[in-house]
């Protein structure tokens, strides 16, 4: 345990300092410097302002000295915690270029700050084993989250999305702190090592139980599983684009990272270690997950938005990490963490060829049809983000199905049924996705090509290359997820 | 076994011809020569192989062995006795003939020639093939080009004749597959030679017995079972009653240069598998059976002539004189198995067939030759009523025609005469009754010859055809041969007899047990 | 060398891809010239080839965590097949000729598909295997779905679905037998050899088996193919019939059947006279010899027939496997050989020649046109390919039927008479097809005028080099079936099919 001393704390803390302050930054830059200029000023200002310090960031974070816990589990950073911040401040630079060429809002600086505050907020929401530390920075993501929905003044949508999204975000936040309330009246603790040591001693009793229940709602909530999900189509069709890519992207990360710690370290295992034993609430979790395959894929079919089909799929994607969850080993976390990670990847891609396309006005599927004519680049990114999802390979969302299913019946064979049931419902998700894909493809029309910016196409194009990348050689994220992960004690 | 391959060599040269025409495509006039040198190229063969061969003895000759599919005991083993080398004699005159008969016919191309070709390589395969496997592949191989010829340059109704005549002959070969496949599963052997000597041990009965299990059938019942398919297959080919009824619309539908193939050739196809195959391997079966066969082969002869009769289609009236013909010629070979009888009438019986045979290939070809030639001169007629009188106007065919009409007849001094004589001098002594009753057939087929003469060539001139051209020069060249082998064999049937001699006296000795 | 073959076949792909405006003259020698180097490559690596040998191409480690390694190999059964891909790949390039539209992305799609292809009969890993295989799916989809014709989009979802379903219970499989073997190696070599529990084999073995043989149309799981090779352009009908379903054959023997040979022992119980997974498996397939023939003979629509026909003759391939004798599995082989070449011909006159001239593919319409004479070579092709099918002598089909048959009747006399009756029905349909797309049979109305068919375009070169390989490649396996007996019937007796061997050959 290293001293809480304000100099430790600023030494450990460093980088998601940064990100605050370039947040604050990025909003003086477009406040005081480039008010009154064109858009395209104002975006390119901020965002490089916002890109620079999320580059600092990451430099600080590499540079950090590892391992290190502070402040009784307030502050704890480990090599994965390091390798998770990375990755979601990368995710928050993909998002603010893809922003950059947008013109839903005047509110530039403000718009990249919030993002980089809820960067901040996820960032801290990782690197930390104490449930109010969690409760502190969940609420800090998810009301800057609220916000970029509703940011899109200009359509009602957004506002409404925002709207539900909030209510339920707030109802699903009492029933997380209530869930803490009841820990911490059970263990007398709010740290995940001292919470798990005082539950795990003797059997489940009705109150744990209640908690457990009230901590796999918030969690379920953030994390977009049935039947907490009501708010996900809504959000992510009404919201701006960059903010549902955020959304689907980044805050699925840092959430499902942290939902994982929290079930692992705080609610089955020996005080602060990964124990690969059958946990107690494994019955709870298998009902969410099959809830959410079953409802996300079943009902991505029916729809006619192409965003509120990446909704569904998304809740469906949601059961499927899940199977990490449930295995409750290492090999679960790497399998769950390399899973989202390229989940993430591949739909912040599809939401950027949303993103390109926003002059379009695409919303409901059918308004994609000839896209291959119109923009082959898009479009071939677009399919190659979409089979990832639906778990083709040699695309990254296979091998990460594959390896989530594997650890999955590995850890407890009881769950084999769950495992097949999520790779008859992969099956299912191929038909909505080639739904899609036939528009793309398949459908003439005789609308113009489309001119995107250079910047969205690399961006877009970069992340393409990533998802096949990451699945043509798994292994250049598996390793470093591995080697994180060998440093926690298990 | 150092020897030059001629037996592949002989099944070689149709292909490679067969290939060159198919080359030669529209070009008729190279398509033909192309055809024509390589029938005379075969019939070269056959004829060194005729006078290379050792007659004094009755083994296979000229024999290639070699491993084809270990994995199923399938070897590649041609080699010719007697019989085989009569048959591709024979088989290499009709096909001349054949050719000769469609000389000058404008329709038949490359295509056509190339088939005929092709029928001719299946023909030879089929005659030297020792292994079931090898052997059904040209037994096949025959039958395609044999329905193309049919299908495209048949007459009028030529679809229904050309789908008769596959879907009857395919039957055929399917129950003769699935005898062979049993066969084969009992004892594991494909060749000809192997079955029929593990025949002549008794074991195959036995192996039967052993290996397949039909529902508790004795293994006696399996091989009659086994011995009917095989024999349905080939009594199609022949065609013996009652599996003729595909034969007369195929040949009166076939244009006459492919009805030469069918009845000079191809039905020779089915009597060779009945001596090659069945009297070999199944002669219990065969004894077991004898009387029902011999009256299908009489009924063959009798009812055929009959329907003959009735006929008003030359060529229809020809393939029904051919179902008579060949009647006699099952009728020989079923009397052999009759054993109760006196070695030298069977052996008379044999020769008679081997005889018959080659004789009702060169008469029937040289009929359907004469047909074609009318065919031509009328522009395609072939009703017994389109013509009369026509030895007035063209009195070198009718006479010729008139020839081959009576060697049909079985006029003595004409090849038909001694192959009848001999099987009727073997069938009397063994069993009187169905020789009696031939005889009956032998009796309409002199009526309804001659009824074709009267309408044909005598009565009054049809003034319709009072202008049509008599044999050209070419084509009294080109018959000249095949009469004079009429008269050779007629009066000297010793030419065959001598050479099949030691080839019956085998085959004698295997139905004897 | 041979892993060139599925790197060529990529790289021509990804040379297509990104030249999406490229000419359709450009793409379609793109396409010839790779799919030639890597038919010329199989070739010349199965002239190289000991018999019996499992000749390694390439093994490095790709996912060490889950010892799963990029493992290229062949052995004799492997290289059956990569011929088969190679030669039914570059006479569909030729009977490609005439695309036009969208013709880069066509090739580029067309080529992916036959690397996937080569890539999944190379691999000896179980997991890249899987990956291949996968990867298969995606470019039939657009294949069917862009340049297809009747229904093509319900055929190319249909045809998807089925495929990922079944792949779906292969990746349940290969999952369990990851979990099963403690994650240590998904190598082939390795499995084959590794004690499964016999109650593992019991579950494992009938998912895979069921998964493959989805692709290999068994019936009741067959009816994404006549709809699929329907609706599909005529390279895809004849890569879908010819080499796909040969993927789903190739998956079973090479995964399902030599992995958990136990999986085939006899249940200790019996259920309507079955009493193991094998005889279950034998009837489906014969249900679908007898089935598909028999449905066959009343469509009215060419491509229908042929459609059902392969389901027909894949009857016998998964019915040949399942015979357990060397016979058997030796003529399942070749039968997959045969019907790849056979049913690409066949595809290739109906959708390709006939098709693409009298633009209807109804019997009754095409009946009257007298094909025969107006397009001889079309019918010339039809009438050999058609023998072929029905399986005269001197075509592969007949050795092939002929080793199922007898393998059947060493296993099942019952299923090989049945059998029997299935390959005469088939002789029906041929048959009546034949007869009326060609000949006009059956026709009511006289022959038309010249006039229409003389409008009719001649055979092109292409097609007629195609065509002549497909013939010779058939012809010369028919005439000397040791070509490829001799490479499968060591491999059959290789310690890969120990297991097999130790369990039920005879």
């Amino acid at each position: 345990m290293i001293p809480a001393t304000a100099f430790n704390l600023l030494r450990y803390a460093l980088p998601e300092v940064i990100v605050a302050v370039t947040g604050l930054a990025a909003l003086t830059v477009d406040l005081a410097f480039t008010q009154g200029r064109r858009n395209s000023v104002r975006w390119a200002a901020a965002g490089l302002t916002a890109c620079a310090g999320c580059v600092a960031a990451i430099l600080v974070l590499l540079l950090r000295p590892l391992p290190g816990a502070l402040a009784d589990g307030m502050l704890v950073v480990t090599p994965l915690t390091q390798m998770v911040q990375v990755v979601l401040v990368a995710f928050t630079i993909l998002v603010a270029l893809l922003a950059v060429n947008s013109d839903f809002t005047h509110h530039i600086g403000e718009y990249l700050g919030v993002i980089l505050f809820a960067t901040a907020g996820m960032m801290v929401l990782v690197s930390t084993q104490n449930l109010l530390v969690i409760f502190a920075s969940l609420e800090l993501l998810s009301l800057s989250l609220y916000i970029l929905t509703a940011f899109d003044k200009r359509s009602p949508r957004s506002s409404e999305a925002a709207l539900k999204y909030f209510l339920f975000g707030g109802m699903a936040a009492s029933f997380f702190l209530f869930g803490i309330s009841l820990l911490y009246g059970l263990s007398g603790s709010i740290e995940l090592g001292e919470v798990a040591a005082a539950v795990t001693s003797h059997p489940i009793t009705p109150l744990l139980a209640v908690a457990m229940v009230m901590i796999v709602t918030g969690f379920g909530f953030k994390v977009a599983a049935a039947p907490f999900h009501l708010w996900t189509p809504d959000a992510y069709q009404g919201g701006p684009t960059p903010s549902a890519g955020l959304v689907a992207s980044s805050s699925k990360i840092a959430s499902f990272f942290v939902f994982a710690i929290v079930m692992a370290l705080g609610l089955s295992a020996e005080a602060g270690a990964l124990h690969p034993s059958t946990a107690t609430w494994t019955p709870l979790l298998v009902i969410v997950a099959t809830l959410s395959l079953v409802i996300g894929n079943l009902a991505a079919l029916a729809q006619t938005s192409f965003r509120r089909l990446l909704a569904y799929s998304a809740i469906g994607h949601a059961g499927y990490m899940l199977l990490g969850i449930l295995a409750n080993n290492a090999n679960g976390l790497r399998a769950l963490v390399y899973y989202v990670i390229t989940y993430a990847l591949a739909t912040l891609g599809a939401f950027g060829v949303l993103a390109a396309l926003e002059k379009e006005g695409v919303d409901q599927i059918r308004d994609l049809a000839g896209l291959a004519r119109r923009a082959p680049f898009l479009s071939f990114c677009l399919l190659v983000f979409l089979l990832s999802l639906a778990g083709i390979p040699p695309l990254s969302g296979f091998f990460g199905k594959f390896y989530v299913f594997s650890a999955a019946y590995f850890a407890d064979s009881g769950l084999l049924w769950l495992v097949c049931l999520a790779i008859a419902m992969s099956v299912v998700s191929l038909y909505y996705y080639l739904r899609v894909l036939k528009q793309v493809y398949v459908r003439d029309s005789e609308g113009e090509p489309i001119a995107t910016p250079l910047l969205t196409r690399i961006v877009v194009g970069f992340m393409a290359l990533l998802v096949v990348a990451f699945g043509c050689f798994p292994g250049l994220l598996l390793n470093w997820i591995g080697s994180a992960l060998a440093t926690i004690p298990h | 076994m150092n020897h030059f391959p001629w037996l592949s060599a002989l099944t070689l040269v149709p292909i490679a011809g067969a290939c060159l025409a198919l080359l030669a495509g529209k070009r008729r006039g190279a398509a033909r020569a192309i055809a024509a040198a390589s029938a005379l190229g075969s019939l070269a063969i056959t004829i060194y192989l005729w006078s290379a061969f050792n007659t004094a003895s009755g083994a296979m000759q000229f024999e290639e062995l070699h491993a084809w599919i270990p994995a199923l005991g399938v070897q590649y083993h041609l080699a010719i006795d007697g019989l085989g080398l009569l048959m591709v004699v024979l088989s290499a005159i009709v096909v001349l003939i054949s050719i000769a008969s469609s000389w000058s016919r404008e329709e038949h191309g490359g295509l056509y020639f190339a088939m005929v070709l092709f029928l001719q390589a299946g023909l030879f395969g089929t005659f030297t093939a020792l292994n079931f496997i090898h052997w059904f592949f040209f037994w096949e191989l025959s039958l395609i080009p044999a329905f193309l010829l049919i299908r495209l340059w048949g007459g009028a109704a030529r679809a229904r004749a050309a789908n008769q005549f596959f879907i009857y002959t395919m039957v055929g070969s399917i129950a003769l597959l699935l005898a062979f496949l049993a066969l084969y599963l009992a004892t594991g052997r494909f060749d000809f030679l192997d079955l029929a000597q593990l025949s002549q041990q008794g074991q195959l009965v036995p192996a039967l017995a052993q290996n397949l299990h039909w529902g508790g059938l004795s293994g006696s019942s399996i091989a009659e079972c086994i011995f009917w398919a095989a024999f349905a297959g080939f009594a199609v080919k022949v065609p013996i009653l009652p599996l003729h009824t595909w034969l007369p619309s195929a040949y009166a539908e076939a244009p006459s240069g492919t009805t030469i193939l069918l009845t000079g050739a191809m039905s020779k196809m089915g009597l060779y598998g009945l001596l090659r195959v069945l009297v070999p391997i199944f002669p219990q079966q065969m004894q077991h059976w004898l009387t029902l066969l011999l009256w299908l082969a009489v009924a063959s002869i009798v009812w055929s002539a009959l329907v003959a009769w009735i006929q008003t289609d030359i060529k229809r009236m020809f393939a029904y004189s051919s179902i008579n013909h060949l009647g006699y010629c099952t009728l020989g070979i079923f009397v052999v198995l009759k054993l109760a009888g006196d070695q030298i009438n069977r052996a008379a019986a044999m020769n008679g067939v081997f005889l018959q045979m080659f004789n009702h290939a060169l008469t029937a070809s040289l009929l359907f030759w004469f047909v074609a030639m009318l065919e031509k001169r009328s522009g395609g007629l072939h009703g017994l009523n389109d013509f009369g009188g026509l030895r007035k106007v063209v009195p070198v065919l009718c006479g010729t025609m008139g020839i081959a009409v009576f060697s049909s007849l079985g006029l003595p001094g004409l090849n038909g005469f001694p192959g009848e004589f001999l099987i009727f001098k073997g069938v009397f002594p063994l069993v009187p009754w169905a020789a009696a009753v031939s005889l009956l057939g032998l009796l309409f087929t002199a009526v309804f010859f001659l009824v074709f003469l009267e309408r044909v060539f005598y009565g009054p001139v049809n003034q319709r055809w009072a202008a049509m051209p008599d044999l050209s020069l070419g084509e009294r060249l080109a018959l000249l041969p095949a009469i004079g082998l009429m008269f050779v064999l007629g009066l000297y049937p010793q030419l065959i007899v001598g050479a099949m001699n030691s080839t019956v006296m085998k085959i004698l000795s295997q139905v004897r047990f | 060398m041979l892993a060139w073959t599925i790197y060529i076949s990529f790289i021509g792909a990804a040379i297509l891809m990104l030249r999406p405006k490229a000419s359709a003259r450009t793409a379609r020698v793109v396409a010839l010239v790779a799919s030639v180097a890597t038919l010329a490559l199989v070739i010349i690596a199965t002239i190289r080839f000991t018999p019996g040998e499992l000749l390694t191409i390439t093994k490095v480690p790709w996912i060490p965590s889950l010892g799963i390694e990029y493992h290229l190999a062949v052995d004799g059964i492997s290289l059956v097949v990569l011929l088969l891909t190679g030669i039914v790949g570059v006479a569909g390039v030729l009977f490609s000729w005439n695309v036009e539209k969208r013709a880069a992305e066509f090739f580029a799609f067309y080529l992916v598909l036959i690397g996937a292809v080569y890539g999944v009969f190379l691999s000896f890993d179980l997991f890249l295997f899987f990956v291949f295989y996968e990867l298969a799916i995606i470019p039939k989809y657009f294949l069917i779905a862009i340049w297809g014709s009747t229904r093509r989009e319900y055929a190319a979802m249909k045809l998807a679905l089925y495929s990922f379903a079944g792949s779906a219970m292969v990746l349940i499989g290969i999952i369990a037998t990851l979990v099963e073997t403690g994650g240590k190696t998904l190598n082939l070599v390795e499995l084959a050899r590794y004690p499964f529990p016999l109650h593992f084999e019991m579950w494992v073995f009938p998912l895979v088996f069921v998964g493959f043989a989805i692709l290999a149309g068994m019936w009741p799981f067959h009816t994404w193919a006549p709809t699929g090779h329907v609706a599909a352009p005529t390279a895809a009908s004849m890569l879908l019939a010819g080499v796909i379903m040969k993927l789903g054959a190739y998956g079973c023997l090479r995964v399902a059947m030599m992995l958990f040979p136990a999986g085939m022992g006899a249940w200790s119980f019996h259920v309507l006279g079955l009493s193991s997974w094998r005889n279950l498996f034998a009837v489906l397939a014969l249900i679908g010899i007898v089935y598909g023939a028999s449905v066959a003979l009343v469509q009215r629509d060419f491509k229908f027939v042929i459609g059902y026909s392969s389901v027909s003759h894949m009857g016998f391939v998964l019915l040949g496997l399942m015979t357990l004798t060397q016979t058997g599995l030796g003529g399942a082989v070749v039968q997959m050989f045969s019907h790849a070449v056979i049913a690409s011909l066949l595809f290739a006159v109906v959708g390709r020649m006939v098709y693409d001239r009298t633009h209807t593919r109804f019997l009754n319409e095409l009946a009257p046109m007298r094909l025969a004479h107006a397009i001889p070579f079309a019918a010339f092709t039809f009438v050999i390919a058609a023998m072929a099918s029905i399986g005269l002598p001197g075509f592969s089909g007949f050795i092939a039927e002929f080793e199922i048959i007898i393998g059947t009747w060493q296993a099942w006399p019952v299923l090989a008479v049945l059998a029997a009756v299935g390959i005469l029905i088939g002789i029906g349909f041929t048959w009546r097809a034949m007869d009326k797309a060609f000949f006009g049979g059956g026709a009511t109305a006289e022959p038309q005028p010249a006039a229409p068919h003389a409008a009719l375009p001649p055979i092109t070169i292409p097609e007629k080099i195609g065509a002549l390989i497909l013939i010779a490649s058939t012809v010369v396996v028919g005439v000397y079936p040791r070509l490829l007996l001799d490479l499968i019937l060591p491999a059959l007796n290789s310690p890969l099919f120990d297991g097999l061997r130790k369990g039920a050959w005879r």
